[in-house]
């Protein structure tokens, strides 16, 4: 399984971005071969529509469970009909390495 | 006369309707021509309360939005990469296509990239509407007005705009900000009124609107709004900017109560309807000086 979230900096030690459509990174957890991987949010600039490109980027990538503070309705509404786990979440104090690891 | 002339804002509640309005009526007095009143600011077009006309006809704005077969499509992703605005969810690995309607423009791009048969039929979505009223002296209030809920405006306000007598005069009041909604508004106006405040927020809007004028290359003035309110700032920004000053209208809790009874202020206070006389004198000079050069 892949879990999601997004982050502000494309490392382990980053914290987690509170945006989902518009944040700056996801990071991106795959419990079978414990690896994390980063990638830039290509959705964040986007004139309309952010929130529903950001989840289309993430499902590409194979994430089957997302965590975000603020999914917005539309990208919530994307998720929902692709039948991906959402789950609301906030910390501005732990990694995303730690999120990604307690949640998964 | 057949000018158009716009009433902008760079934020809501400068009194941009307020002095549309007044103008308005000013002009009614004054002319014996057919005046047009337009409503352009259509997520929330509010003239119609103080106008009261009769509504005489109205016409949908529709777009043509598409459908998508899921069971004929072939999950290529052309149409997706086609769409400027995002309106196509498309996830390959999952066969997973879906239109975001909210989103959609109505482009037809994606109807045109697509190579397969069948796959994409186009419906009618509503946008929006235009509705006429009938107000004295044949003259007329053309409202434009979004849907509940739809975020996309241009097309309502052009239409709008399509929908207006050309023999008219007509008195456009725009949406307030500065992005293309506005832009729309003003592009093929003949002069623009900026209405602002004098105070630091008022300043900054009104720079801003400065700017895009400057880019569309249109002539504007500007009319200050509850004039003694805030500072002086923004009087040596119109001096150093060499933009001309039409109007002040002062702030004064009698105005105040006129509007919120849904009065107009001209009819009421015979100095403000000589401001306003004033007011049109200044725009019709900038008018005509301009078309005795071309
Ligand atoms: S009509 Fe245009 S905006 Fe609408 S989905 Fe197709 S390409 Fe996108
Ligand atoms: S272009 Fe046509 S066939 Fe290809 S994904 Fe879009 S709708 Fe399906």
């Amino acid at each position: 399984m892949k879990i999601a979230i997004t982050s502000l900096e494309n490392n382990k030690a980053s914290k987690m971005d509170p945006r989902f459509g518009r944040g700056a990174f996801f990071a991106v957890y795959d419990t079978e071969n414990k690896e994390f991987s980063f990638y830039e949010n290509e959705a964040k600039d986007a004139q309309g529509g952010a929130g529903p490109k950001a989840a289309e980027l993430v499902v590409n990538l194979g994430v089957n469970k997302l965590l975000s503070s603020d999914f917005g309705p539309k990208a919530k509404a994307a998720l929902e009909g692709m039948g991906i786990e959402m789950l609301l979440y906030s910390n501005e104090v732990k990694t995303v390495e730690e999120i990604l690891l307690e949640n998964s | 006369m057949t000018y158009k002339i716009a009433i902008a804002s760079g934020k809501g509640g400068t009194g941009k309707t307020t002095v549309s309005l007044n103008l308005f009526y000013t002009l009614q007095k004054q002319l014996d021509q057919k005046i047009q009143l337009v409503d352009c600011d259509v997520e929330e077009p509010n003239i119609n309360l103080f106008t009261k006309g009769e509504l005489h006809s109205v016409s949908d704005v529709n777009i043509k939005i598409p459908v998508i077969d899921s069971d004929k499509c072939v999950y290529c992703g052309d149409c997706a990469s086609a769409c400027a605005y995002n309106a196509i969810l498309f996830v390959k690995s999952i066969s997973h296509i879906a239109v975001l309607e909210d989103l959609c423009h109505g482009c037809g791009a994606c109807t045109y990239v697509c190579n397969q048969p069948d796959v994409i039929v186009e419906k009618d979505k509503k946008l929006g509407e235009v509705n006429v009223y009938s107000l004295e002296n044949g003259n007329e209030l053309v409202e434009g007005k979004i849907e509940i809920g739809s975020a996309i405006a241009v097309p309502v306000i052009g239409k709008t705009l399509k929908s207006t007598d050309e023999n008219a005069l007509r008195i456009i009041d725009a949406p307030p900000g500065t992005s293309c909604p506005v832009m729309e508004t003003i592009k093929d106006v003949d002069y623009t009124i900026l209405v602002t405040e004098p105070t630091p927020f008022g300043l900054n809007d009104l720079k801003l609107m400065v700017e895009t004028m400057r880019k569309m290359k249109g002539k504007f003035g500007v009319v200050i709004n509850r004039a003694g309110l805030g500072n002086l700032a923004i009087y040596d920004y119109l001096k150093e900017e060499k933009i001309e000053l039409l109007m002040e209208i002062p702030f004064d809790k009698n105005l105040a109560r006129i509007y919120s009874e849904g009065k107009i202020m001209v009819d009421e206070v015979p100095a403000i309807y000589e401001k306003y006389v004033k007011l049109f004198d200044k725009v019709k000079l900038n008018l005509d000086e301009a078309n005795s050069y071309s």
